[in-house]
């Protein structure tokens, strides 16, 4: 830390500042969870209501009659969770090879995977609509992982990519002398020094598949559908419905923000990992 | 041992034919969240209790999202749905097309005839009836009634543009928090242009010619949106140009708009008092005229189609008609009053005393879906169907970016000379590269 922070007055303009941004992170969720508690009428109140209002949880009683939200729940979870273990499997070897067999080419792979990333969704959903319909796959959790996991692939890849880069390679040629194979050499050697890396790529990319809203409302309608469909389903073109939004964006972001907070220091030590060299 | 292992066999196929028989057919059906939709969600029950061999799966959508998802759906021939909630913009186009299935058999007490005349022109095509309707609204006035009296004003017969403007300009008293008009400003064709097109044919204008060239250049056009500028630019509340009809229902519910014009669906919500400060004190009149008052309010409905792709047309068919006939109307008013039954698309609803008793706007709501004809809609004549909108598939992308432009001239980044003509020049692009002209 600079030296003009360890002042007293430094620190606690530091913590004001710290706060301040952390508020303004913060205040839209916290926003959204006190308008879940809101009569439709107060949450369009103008001037705006803060703790001041009568308190109901009758948008939750109306959301959970309404909705079967434990299936949507359960399609998050299996779509999210599979498509990021799949995609590990592959993320793994993948960037296993770049990292410590990288040929001239590697570079251009890499950048060329990431490239696929830069195309608008909408601009394939046509032919992938097409295919999905052809192969039987529409709405079903076994399509979605497989677009979920190609999604993210070339992500997983480049952070993988990184962290492994910065495992010397002279102990995974150690392990190689002492006769591990490579499938031993990935297992009990690669990935034990790389788990950081790793629990933050999952970490990452199950919240980017939790909050997938494309792909997921597009080829799902309702054996498959997810949280995100349970969220859209409660806007509304004629009458007000910002008070039973938000209680249904509360239920949905809710899982994983709790798995979030527990795991927010794997999280910012793996997004941090090579940041200081 | 062949003779038992045949038995078995046979046995085992009688029960699969058995099975099969007494297997239920699944409907999907797409629909949207309003408050009409919902409640036939959980209506379901008597439906599902006379015919126990359907199961329903409802699939709820925010409109646009339905909108792309129903399109991507129908146009690739998909069939995940048997019964979608489409509007009467994509009901004659889709029918042209071939992706509807047309109703023909809704049973012999549906009593097609008492279907609002405008409604069933708009959603048949060579005289078939491609969608039901569910719920149906054009657009009305909803004034302050008590903000009227204390400034001495007085309706007699039906409001012009010009009188509304007086009026705005009366009730106008920003200091205490009340707005004189509030109208839709958010660009859009099912948003700001629903309302300006309507003000357009009370002016005299169209969208097209005979030949299908925009008319943004004429003098109809520019009165028109000069109005609008004018009116809600001065006389309406800050930031109109981000206000759709759920933004002006908040406002007019906290009592900030001296007049509304908007879908006759908000009726039953401004006077319901768990909704709105004003509930008692609301008013309702006619969409105000111009020149004319032919197309002067809009005609939209809700309707329950099945696709072509459907593979349970007839077990879609037999929904259609339990939601959309009129045991389903005495099912709601029974269950929730008469005030929530879905308006606007049966006559008899308005011969029913009690309905009339119970919804005190249901007069005027009568007489504007009745008025709004989606073929005779303009003062001049048109090649299109349609009042607040043209019933070809380029039009929601015309009516998007003229709504943009539109919007632009409200904010003031654009005077209304240049907003119709950056109009007409990308309406008649458009329309030259789809080949009309």
């Amino acid at each position: 830390m600079d030296s003009k922070f360890k002042t007293p007055f430094g620190q606690f303009a530091y913590s004001v500042f710290a706060w301040i941004v952390g508020l303004t992170v913060f205040f839209p969720i916290l926003w959204m969870v006190l308008t879940s508690f809101k009569s439709e009428l107060d949450a369009v109140n103008m001037p705006p209501l803060f703790f001041d209002f009568n308190w109901t949880l009758e948008n939750y009683s109306g959301i959970l009659e309404q909705s079967n939200y434990f299936k949507f729940a359960m399609n998050s979870i299996i779509l999210s969770f599979g498509s990021t273990f799949l995609g590990l499997i592959f993320a793994v070897t993948c960037a296993w090879a770049m990292a410590f067999n990288p040929t001239k080419r590697t570079k251009d792979t890499l950048l060329w995977m990431l490239s696929t990333k830069m195309m608008p969704p909408v601009g394939v959903l046509v032919p992938i609509y097409l295919v999905f319909r052809d192969w039987g796959l529409l709405d079903t959790r076994f399509g979605l992982i497989m677009v979920l996991f190609l999604m993210n692939l070339p992500i997983m890849v480049w952070m993988l990519y990184t962290y492994f880069k910065e495992i010397p390679k002279d102990i995974l040629e150690a392990a190689r002398m002492d006769g591990a194979t490579l499938p031993k050499e990935i297992i009990f050697v690669l990935l034990p020094m790389a788990l950081p890396g790793i629990a933050s790529t999952m970490l990452l990319n199950i919240i980017l598949a939790w909050n997938e809203a494309f792909w997921t409302l597009n080829l799902t309608t309702s054996d498959a559908a997810p949280l995100t469909a349970f969220i859209a389903s409660y806007s509304s073109p004629e009458g007000l419905f910002w008070a039973k939004l938000s209680a249904a964006s509360t239920l949905a972001v809710a899982p994983i923000l709790i798995v979030g907070w527990f795991s927010q220091k794997q999280l910012v030590r793996g997004l941090t990992f090579g940041a200081v060299k | 041992m062949r003779n038992i292992m045949g038995a078995a066999l046979c046995a085992l196929l009688a029960g699969g034919v058995a099975f099969g028989a007494s297997a239920e057919t699944k409907l999907t059906i797409a629909t949207v969240n309003n408050g009409d939709m919902i409640r036939m969600q959980k209506l379901t029950d008597d439906f599902t209790k006379k015919n126990p061999d359907i199961s329903l799966e409802w699939v709820t959508l925010e409109e646009n999202t339905l909108r792309q998802r129903v399109t991507t759906d129908i146009a690739t021939n998909s069939g995940q749905y048997d019964i979608m909630t489409i509007g009467t913009y994509e009901a004659p186009i889709w029918a042209k097309k071939g992706w509807l299935a047309p109703l023909e058999n809704l049973g012999a007490d549906y009593d097609v005839d008492d279907i609002m005349p405008s409604i069933r022109s708009a959603l048949s095509n060579d005289d078939k009836l491609y969608a039901a309707p569910f719920y149906a609204e054009s657009s009305m006035m909803m004034y302050r009634k008590d903000l009227f009296e204390k400034a001495g004003i007085e309706i007699n017969g039906r409001l012009t543009w010009d009188q509304t403007l007086d009026i705005a300009k009366k009730l106008n008293d920003p200091a205490n928090g009340v707005y004189g008009i509030c109208l839709r400003g958010k660009a859009g064709w099912g948003e700001n242009m629903a309302l300006i097109s309507t003000m357009g044919n009370a002016y005299g204008a169209r969208w097209f010619d005979e030949e299908w060239k925009p008319e943004f250049n004429g003098q109809e056009w520019k009165d028109a949106l000069s109005m609008y500028v004018d009116i809600l630019g001065k006389y309406g509340p800050p930031g109109a140009t981000s206000n759709g009809f759920n933004e002006n229902l908040s406002l007019f519910n906290a009592g900030k708009c001296g007049m509304w014009i908007d879908a006759t669906v908000a009726a039953s919500f401004v006077t319901n008092p768990k909704d709105s400060k004003v509930a008692d004190k609301v008013g309702f009149t006619e969409a105000p005229c111009a020149v004319t008052c032919t197309g002067a309010n809009w005609l939209w409905a809700w309707n329950l189609a099945i696709p072509a792709s459907s593979k349970n047309t007839e077990a879609a068919e037999k929904f259609i008609a339990w939601a959309t006939s009129k045991s389903y109307l005495e099912l709601v008013a029974s269950k929730d009053g008469w005030a929530n039954v879905p308006p606007g698309t049966r006559m008899s609803l308005y011969q029913n005393e009690k309905y009339l008793d119970a919804a005190p706007f249901a007069i005027k709501t009568l007489a504007a879906i009745d008025s709004a004809d989606p073929i005779n809609s303009t003062l001049k004549p048109k090649p299109y169907v349609g009042v607040q909108f043209a019933a070809i598939p380029e039009f929601q992308g015309i009516g998007t970016v003229v709504g943009q432009q539109f919007s632009a001239a409200l904010a003031g980044q654009v005077t209304v000379d240049q907003a119709l003509a950056n109009a007409q020049e990308s309406t008649d692009r458009t329309m030259q590269k789809a080949g009309y002209y």
